[in-house]
């Protein structure tokens, strides 16, 4: 019943989709194939795994002309049984924004015009940890970290309750059962909708065509996670889903030298974040928006 | 068949001489088109490098990442909404020196609504995947995103107001009189339908608990209340053109009434600025940062200050004027008073409502946003296209309603009831 | 006679077992990255071997000029944690000799809440796979903290984003 129902709706929609290309491409874009199969490409929870391996191929040989460089992408699925959660230790920040550049060479993201971080460092002074306002991003010192401050990493924080979710008004985003809030980068349509939602500013977006050096690519990407993004789509943290399907710390919690990221499964009694939500206080930024977000801040001192 | 070839010779005829009516005019009305041409075209080509380039070409970013397209969106869909809503009631209220220009304003409210999603469709950052948002073709986020119930209401809005003076202008053609056991239904439904609009494009905003300044209740109820000053201003600005250019009988009565309508409306937008004003201020929690940064300024960034006040300024002089009945059965402060309501509601309803849920951002940053060039161009681009589109569909309704472009059978008798 | 050789038995097994889970208390493996070591220096007993032990707290003239000791030296000296005749050992406070790969014993014996935060993986750096068989790897306590001089230096921070007014560079 269910094959039925999508070869109908398939046809009315390539029926209707070709009719549309047919007018419309040569007004939006050069007529090129490469378009038109991009144009008629599928939401990716909507493929067969066989369509989604053609679109895998398409990609690697794209990015392969682009960069040179053959990628691995993988779409591996949720594993079973897990919900990602993380730790941030805040009395051990020092602000040196070692994680913010770790996960733009992991996670492959635009370097200039425009340049995109998934992780944002705010200084802010001590006596005063919610006001926001009061925080300062462009701090630059000669070294870190500075007395009389307190650093506070804020990324996409994986909420349960995503408002970015609710408002994307084509699905582009969803949440996976791992818990990962994903964006398919060919469905978006840049309205931007989920970026005014957001009330941690975790999402980011291509305002042009990514500038990536070629010899600076990591090659082993997730098609949900860190492959090449293109130009007016949104992207954001995926606690490097390319990473944690298959058991790897994401790169930030590898590139502190300071041991203040911690990540593990919330559904795990023995991993590392319950141990820290056990033992430790632990709290999450503007819980009064009732996000339910996954990321756990603490302190020790 | 023979009835099918007749209809389609007629059509042809008419279509032949809707061509010959938008093509001749007096001069003014060649210098008029020309121009809005010419600023269509530049538009284009400014809107063509932003489709190349990506949106960075705007000044547009990752902290305030809605600009003047939505701004000017915002304000049409206003605009759009009170059209229908001054005019429809005629229908039901019978006030006969309105009556006339039901379909006028229906046909401005279809243009405005044709601008809104046109500015809609510039911000997208991908418009070719632009189906992605169609019903059961692409996936559209039904119930859950207001942005999916918006593209229904504003496209169920826009076939209303063209199927609606499409049917009254065909039976005018045809000087049939229209069958309003079929119509009057229709037309009834635009009404809260038109309030549907403009709710749910305040609710878009509305549900944002990340955006302090516009997660307020009282959001939908402002919304409504500016677009009922500001849409039944442009309407008595354009009603006086027509009035003008074409036979249309239109009694200063009729202008006057609306401009009391806008009084009390715009009585209602002050009340509600008050409240809103005076919560944030008596409170004065964190979350007035974005208030405080539209009036006074804020950490030195003070960009729309200036603006808010001058539109400020204009909405308590437009006030006076429409409330005093002496300035506002004048035309000469009438006009000036609807052009402080058009202006005013556009930089408290554009820039200064959408700039500021932006400042300071979820993570406190303040960064400030003046459109460039090309945004600039692109706005100018849609608005010319909306009044172009708005001036030819005039230039066919009017002759229709006046009964001087009618069916060829009764074109004869047009000829020789005319005096030579 | 057969209920004294029964007992007899009984209780060397109890001995026995009381010897043997003593030992094995702290038998933990964890997949510690080498120790920091300087270049060329272990083993320790290639030069200490033939040397003579001098048990007097003093400041170091001739060797390990470059080792500054800034932690508890008032109370502490070298000799405190590294084994006086084997010096290719640390000694816990009983006097237990362990491997440089288990140091994290010794620190833990002052740092306790560090230690048991360190053995759940929650303070100090882990890498690799945390799940699975794959590679993984932890941070002995010497890797971040040198056990002479702890407290971290100051870092370069990297650099800041570019705002988003920088249209040069920027968004």
């Amino acid at each position: 019943m269910e094959t039925k129902r999508y070869t109908r709706r398939e046809f009315i929609r390539n029926a209707s989709l070709t009719a549309l290309a047919g007018v419309s491409l040569p007004l939006l874009s050069s007529c090129a194939k490469e378009e038109t199969e991009d144009f008629l490409q599928k939401h990716f929870r909507e493929m067969t795994a066989e369509e989604k391996k053609q679109v895998i191929a398409k990609l690697e040989q794209r990015y392969l002309q682009k960069f040179g460089r053959k990628l691995q992408i993988s779409t591996k699925e949720a594993v079973p049984d897990t919900l990602w959660g993380y730790g941030l230790e805040l009395s051990r920040c020092i602000g040196c924004r070692r994680c913010v550049y770790a996960c733009v060479k992991e996670n492959n993201q635009s370097r200039h015009d425009p340049q995109l971080q998934w992780i944002r460092v705010l200084r802010l002074k001590r006596g005063n940890l919610i006001n926001l306002e009061n925080s300062d991003h462009y701090y630059n010192p000669d070294t870190v970290p500075e007395k009389g401050f307190i650093y506070l990493p804020v990324q996409c924080q994986q909420c349960q309750n995503p408002p970015c979710v609710k408002v994307c008004p084509v699905h582009a985003t969803w949440q996976e059962p791992d818990g990962i809030v994903a964006v398919d980068y060919n469905w978006c349509i840049g309205c931007r909708y989920c970026i005014a939602a957001c009330p941690y500013k975790g999402r980011v977006f291509n305002w042009a065509e990514p500038n990536i050096p070629k010899e600076e690519i990591n090659p082993s990407v997730h098609y949900l996670g860190n492959r090449p993004r293109m130009k007016c789509a949104v992207e954001k943290c995926t606690f490097c889903i390319q990473r944690v399907r298959d058991g790897r710390y994401p790169a930030c919690v590898e590139a502190c030298p300071t041991g203040t990221r911690k990540f593990g499964n919330l559904l795990d009694p023995n991993s590392e974040i319950r141990y820290i939500i056990d033992r430790k206080r632990v709290f999450r930024l503007k819980e009064d928006l009732n996000t339910e977000s996954k990321f756990y801040y603490f302190f020790e001192a | 068949m023979e009835k099918l070839r007749e209809l389609w010779n007629e059509t042809w005829h008419f279509y032949k001489r809707t061509l010959i009516l938008v093509a001749t005019g007096s001069k003014l009305y060649y210098a008029w088109c020309f121009s809005l041409l010419a600023i269509i075209i530049a538009g284009f080509l400014f809107y063509m490098r932003q489709h190349d380039a990506g949106l960075i070409a705007t000044n547009m970013n990752d902290q305030v990442s809605w600009g003047l397209y939505i701004a000017n969106f915002t304000y049409l869909v206003g605009a759009a909404a009170a059209a229908v809503l001054l005019v429809v009631p005629s229908y039901v209220y019978h006030f006969k020196p309105i009556k006339e220009i039901v379909v006028l304003g229906e046909l401005f409210a279809a243009s405005s609504v044709m601008m809104a999603v046109l500015f809609v469709m510039v911000d997208l950052g991908r418009l070719d995947r632009f189906w992605h948002m169609l019903p059961f073709i692409g996936s559209m986020n039904f119930p859950e995103s207001l942005l999916a119930w918006d593209v229904i209401a504003l496209n169920g809005y826009l076939i209303l107001n063209i199927f609606i003076p499409v049917y009254l202008l065909v039976k005018f053609y045809y000087r049939k009189k229209p069958n309003w056991k079929f119509i009057l239904p229709f037309i009834l439904l635009s009404v809260p339908w038109a309030v549907g609009i403009h709710t749910v494009t305040a609710f878009l905003y509305n549900g944002l608990p990340a955006r302090p300044f516009w997660n307020a209740s009282i959001l939908a109820p402002r919304f409504l209340a500016s677009a009922f000053c500001s849409g039944p201003a442009i309407i008595i600005i354009i009603f006086q053109i027509i009035r003008k250019v074409s036979d249309i009988k239109l009694e200063d009565e009729a202008l006057f009434k609306v401009a009391e309508l806008i009084a009390y409306a715009m009585f209602l937008n002050l009340f509600l600025l008050g409240s809103e004003l005076f919560k944030e201020y008596y409170s004065n929690s964190i979350h007035m940062a974005p208030v405080e940064y539209l009036f006074q300024g804020l950490h030195g960034h003070n960009l729309l200050v200036p603006w808010i006040w001058a539109a400020m300024t204009m909405n308590v002089i437009a006030f006076i004027i429409f409330l005093v009945p002496q300035t506002r059965k004048r035309l000469t402060t009438l006009n000036l008073g609807c052009i402080f309501v058009i202006i005013g509601v556009w930089i408290e309803k554009g820039p200064g409502f959408v700039i500021p849920g932006f400042v300071p951002d979820p993570l406190g940053e303040i960064h400030e946003y003046l459109p460039n060039l090309l945004e600039l161009m692109v706005s100018f681009g849609i608005w010319a296209l909306g009044l172009l589109v708005f001036t030819l569909l005039m230039k066919v309704a009017i002759p229709i309603e006046t009964g001087e472009f009618t069916h060829t059978e009764f074109q004869k008798e047009l000829m020789a009831s005319r005096p030579h | 006679m057969k209920k004294k050789i029964k007992a007899i038995a009984l209780g060397i097994f109890l001995l026995g077992f009381c010897f043997t889970s003593s030992a094995n208390g702290a038998a933990e493996e964890f997949p510690v990255a080498p120790p920091p070591m300087t270049e060329g220096m272990f083993p320790c007993s290639n030069c200490h071997a033939s040397m003579e032990t001098n048990r007097k707290k003093r400041e170091l003239k001739e060797e390990h000029t470059q080792v500054k000791l800034h932690h508890a030296e008032t109370m502490r000296w070298c000799l405190d944690c590294h084994d006086v005749k084997n010096r290719d050992n640390l000694r816990l406070y009983n006097g237990e000799l362990i491997k440089f790969t288990e140091s994290y014993k010794l620190c833990g014996e002052c740092h306790g809440p560090q230690y048991r935060d360190w053995r759940a993986g929650i303070h100090g750096k882990r890498t690799g796979y945390f799940m699975g068989s794959g590679k993984r790897t932890y941070f002995l306590c010497a890797h971040c903290h040198d056990p002479h001089e702890p407290k971290f230096k100051p870092l370069k921070p990297e650099p800041p984003p570019f705002p988003p007014t920088d249209r040069k560079h920027g968004n």
